[in-house]
């Protein structure tokens, strides 16, 4: 077969559907990749205009041109937009359009959860600008601290918006981070060791858990706020035992990983393009790992920094101070490890380069400014203030967007397939990076002086007019920057030459391919030896495309790729991709209909949608299964390998470990919330703790131990037991929801009332997913192919299992104590 | 004109903390020029293999580890003296924050109640014990000191002292919905004698 014809043949297998269709049914991970990139862009348009509004109204004191009403909806939804909407989700785009080429498979782990994630981050994005431009979006910041954003504050549908939009967009952060990881782990070229990863893989794999570690408290305290708003449940209402400063902890506990988590893929960037740019290899690969890790885990441990002010205790504040200052470190590593990089280089200035150029000026200051603001004394003054505002900005666009445009300029030429044409970018630059400085800087200044954010104009006389002027007419400069960068790409898009394969001279596998990318990647999966395999093996692309690596022959005509050894990436079996299909799209409108009804106060259509989504969802599974084992088929290089449909750890059980790891940080976050309302809230105790009773214990053990039984029987026969036990467990959290039958009445019991609400949720997933399993063997799927299935059952039976255990004994444990 | 400020202090704890800054802002600059000279410095040296040790642990953990523990030893020992702590002519007050004014009361003078001007001696440690009505404020007069936040069901307390007797200006500073513009108020500092007089008073 020449390479021509295996291009062909892999294109028909691999393609997308044609015209319109194929937008909505599209599962490829380049499709969605483009598709998440370019809607992230255009949040950032938004959420740029909304800046150019805020400086508009700021260039001049006692301006009449935005009332407080609306210029409080505007700072609220650019913080938003540029957090929720374009950062997070730019980097998902990036990592989902890069990281199989980067690794040498041919999609991400989940190709429907790509579009799924994509989909539900269209959809929640939508509520968000449809808030915005119907003027009710959110005016409580974008912090959205109670009792402001309260019934009690903020009795309108706006914090509604926020609470319920963001959340339903955070199912494709979690969705992107459960695929990442896995693909990361388990989707790599043949013999890749994770040493020999691509160091952009590495920082994706830190942010993507991160994500799943980081973004389940601000979930947490999304659900408890609105449950508070909707019906009353007290979580942050101090005179019912709630307490306001619960939700800062649970915020910055997402808050702060946050910052990183939009840091980390910049500076994988930064290490990918930086040497390549020098014409060397990145100094200190293992140091630069260790240290994104230790950022990753260090930046977990210093939320408190966002709450110097909120009177905790000065010690208390020492230790965050510390942890704080300490980050610094292992960013000075890196900052290092890149300038070192430079220093053995011979370091050339395309346009890229420039842009990195222009992270280390800004981003130092951003970083020494951090550390100003991490000492305790100097944090009293600045804290809520102008010099916060150019801090912060100081880091995240110098920290992220200067190295994306970086990336921009980078990979464009592997997007498009041509080489830029005019020099509109270099333009650009010179107008975005002097109008940011001009912008910001004096602005840290303008906060010393005491100007507060946030506020809607100022008075003349204290020395802020000229800082403001300047900084308005900077950042219209910076703004035509960007605007020139689009063009940019538009032009380059439409108008720009056909470029050579690896413009840069890159190592690395992404540029191993012809540009634009094929639909399948690459037409064989290559055996990779070094971390820059195109530097030892120039002609792997001809190789590649020869069909010399694995997996070449496409003659069983459906999508395969390699899954592979967590350390070492030897191959351990082959992973069948499901083809194009609407279902992705399906399910997320149905979860939008979820979310809608909950913030239109529309409950009947909440269980309606959650049956439409589980049936959704059990389609969606139903299709994985065989009912037959095919056995071992060969791979290619004499290796023979079983389907993922005969293999005990398929894609699925590694998807489920990573996504209860979310999930528990979740249950976590929760019992953290219930300990600090117990210890640190006033007005505890309630009026009665509730209790089991020797029955419900017995009940609860039982019940636990028919479920942990039942699931290592035969599934048929197991599901009867495990369904008795699930009864048995369900029983006593219910019955100990009635033991306090008003969960408005006080925060103990509306903590009650969601840990025994999250303990039946899993009950009901436990029951679904066993019943499944019975379904497929009663079906006649053969015992082989439901070994993982049942396995992945197992696991979430065992969660179920243990939470629901913890779960009882927090809720009774203050009685027993007393 | 910048009665707001905080690096034109008027109180010791306002001065203590402009102090740290200029001493944060002059090795921060000189940081930066490190840095940056680092990075010019790489296109004028010829390539080659280069020590990743000096780069990554000398530069990379050895520099910021000896700077960052200086700086917070500093930190520390400059937050431990800015706390509140008894002493004998401590006087304390009261502030009350809601949307979108503060209401003040005195120890010393129980009756009195005081709208958006907290009256204080001058020259003598004040502790204010801050609370909210409603929504999470902070209190803030930038030239005497750091800002507290009010939190609901919470009482923080913050030292102020003012130097001089004068008019100092004060701000809510944590933002608090439409009125939060104008969440300010007005710490009137007053001499041995109108201090006296003050408690003695109903209106000063």
């Amino acid at each position: 077969m020449t390479a021509l014809r295996r291009h062909r043949a892999l294109t028909r297998i691999w393609a997308s559907d044609t015209g319109w269709k194929g937008w909505f049914t599209t599962v490829s991970h380049t499709d969605l990749g483009r598709m998440f990139l370019a809607v992230a862009v255009f949040f950032f348009i938004v959420g740029g205009i909304l800046a150019m509004l805020i400086r508009a109204q700021l260039a001049s004191p006692r301006s009449a041109f935005l009332g407080p009403e609306h210029y409080n909806q505007i700072f609220t939804m650019h913080g938003t937009i540029m957090m929720f909407l374009f950062a997070i989700p730019l980097f998902e785009g990036l990592a989902v359009y890069l990281l199989p080429k980067m690794l040498g498979t041919r999609d991400l782990a989940f190709p429907r959860l790509t579009a799924y994630g994509f989909w539900c981050y269209v959809f929640g994005g939508s509520m968000m600008i449809f808030s915005l431009l119907a003027g009710v979006a959110p005016d409580s910041g974008w912090f959205m601290y109670p009792p402001l954003s309260s019934a009690i504050g903020a009795p309108g549908i706006n914090t509604d918006f926020w609470l319920i939009g963001i959340t339903f967009v955070e199912i494709s952060a979690i969705s992107a981070a459960v695929e990442i990881t896995v693909t990361i782990l388990r989707y790599r070229a043949a013999g890749m060791r994770l040493s020999q990863m691509p160091i952009f893989a590495w920082y994706a794999l830190v942010t993507a858990v991160m994500i799943l570690t980081g973004f389940p408290p601000l979930i947490l305290g999304s659900i408890l706020l609105e449950l508070e708003r909707a019906f009353g449940m007290p979580f942050f209402q101090v005179s019912e035992g709630g307490d306001a400063l619960l939700w800062q902890h649970l915020f910055w506990l997402f808050g702060h990983p946050e910052v990183y988590i939009i840091f980390l893929p910049a500076a994988g960037a930064i290490s990918t393009i930086l040497p390549v740019m020098a014409r060397t290899r990145l100094m200190g690969y293992g140091w630069i790992v260790a240290a994104a890790v230790s950022l990753g885990i260090l930046s977990f441990g210093l939320w408190v920094h966002h709450m110097f002010t909120t009177g905790i205790p000065h010690m208390g504040l020492a230790f965050f101070s510390a942890a704080s200052t300490l980050v610094a470190v292992p960013t000075a590593v890196q900052i290092f490890a890149w300038i070192g990089t430079l220093w053995q280089g011979r370091p050339t200035m395309h346009l890229p380069m420039l842009w990195l150029m222009a992270f280390f000026a800004t981003f130092v200051i951003g970083g020494l400014t951090g550390v100003m603001v991490a000492i305790v004394p100097f944090d009293w003054q600045a804290h809520d203030t102008y010099f916060i505002v150019a801090h912060l900005h100081y880091v995240l666009v110098g920290g992220f967007v200067f190295p994306m445009l970086a990336v921009l300029y980078y990979w464009m030429p592997h997007v498009a397939g041509r080489t830029s044409y005019f020099n509109l970018g270099t333009v650009a630059f010179w107008l975005i990076v002097p109008g940011f400085h001009g912008t910001f800087l004096l602005l840290h200044w303008a906060g010393l002086l005491g100007m507060r954010r946030r506020i809607d104009t100022y008075g003349s006389g204290q020395g802020w007019e000229v800082i403001n002027l300047i900084a308005s007419v900077s950042s219209f400069v910076m703004a035509i920057g960007f605007a020139i960068v689009l063009i940019d790409v538009v032009v380059n898009a439409v108008m720009a030459v056909r470029g050579a394969r690896d413009p840069w001279n890159a190592g690395t596998l992404e540029w191993a391919m012809p540009t634009p990318p094929a639909a399948y990647n690459f037409a064989s999966i290559p055996r990779v030896t070094s971390r820059d395999p195109l530097y030892d093996t120039p002609d792997l692309p001809v190789q590649i495309a020869r069909g010399e690596g694995y997996l070449g022959d496409c003659a069983r005509g459906r999508r395969e790729t390699l899954s592979v050894d967590t350390a070492t990436g030897e191959p351990r079996y082959i992973t069948v991709f499901p083809g194009n299909t609407a279902l992705p799209i399906l399910m997320s409108a149905i979860t939008g209909v979820f979310f809608l009804g909950m913030l239109l106060k529309a409950y009947w259509l909440v269980p309606l949608s959650a049956v439409g989504v589980i049936a959704c969802a059990l389609v969606w599974v139903w299709g994985l299964g065989r009912k037959e084992t095919e056995g071992r088929i060969p791979a290619g290089h004499g290796l023979s390998l079983f389907t993922a449909a005969d293999v005990p750890d398929p894609p699925g059980w590694w998807g489920s470990v990573f996504l209860l790891l979310a999930n528990g940080t979740f249950f976590g976050s929760l019992l953290f919330g219930y300990a600090f309302l117990w210890t640190i809230a006033p007005n505890w105790p309630p009026p009665a703790y509730v209790d089991a009773g020797t029955g419900g214990l017995l009940l609860l053990g039982g019940g636990a131990a028919l479920i942990l039984v039942g699931t290592r029987l035969r599934p048929v026969w197991g599901l009867a037991l495990v369904l008795a036990g699930l009864a048995a467990l369900a029983a006593v959290c219910a019955g100990l929801m009635l033991r306090a039958p008003d969960p408005a009445a006080h925060a103990y019991d509306a903590t009650l009332w969601v840990l025994m609400g999250y303990a039946l949720l899993h009950h009901l997933v436990v029951a679904l997913m066993l019943g499944l399993l019975a379904a497929r063997r009663l079906a006649g799927h053969a015992a082989a192919t439901t070994v993982g299935a049942a396995r992945i059952g197992r696991l979430w039976a065992d969660y179920a299992v243990a939470i629901t255990l913890v779960a009882a004994t927090a809720a009774m444990l203050p009685g027993l104590l007393t | 004109m910048e009665s707001l400020s905080t690096v034109h202090p008027a109180g010791p704890a306002a001065a203590i903390i402009a102090t740290l800054w200029w001493v944060l802002l002059a090795g921060a600059t000189a940081i930066f020029l490190f840095v940056t000279g680092l990075i010019v410095w790489a296109w004028r040296q010829p390539e080659g293999q280069r020590d990743a040790r000096g780069f990554v642990i000398g530069l990379g953990l050895g520099f910021p580890l000896v700077v960052l523990a200086a700086l917070l030893a500093y930190g520390l020992v400059v937050g431990e003296r800015l706390l509140p702590r008894a002493g004998p002519d401590v006087v304390r007050v009261h502030a009350e924050g809601r949307q979108w004014a503060w209401r003040f009361g005195y120890d010393d003078a129980p009756g009195h109640r005081t709208e958006n001007v907290l009256h204080i001696p001058a020259g003598r440690p004040v502790d204010v014990a801050i609370t909210t009505a409603d929504v999470i404020h902070a209190f803030w007069v930038p030239r005497l000191a750091g800002k507290l936040d009010a939190v609901p069901g919470h009482v923080n307390v913050l030292r102020i002292e003012a130097d001089a007797p004068g008019r100092y200006d004060g701000l809510g500073s944590e933002y608090n919905g439409r009125g939060y513009r104008d969440h300010r108020f007005t710490v009137v500092a007053h001499d041995a004698a109108a201090w006296d007089r003050f408690l003695r008073e109903e209106t000063p």
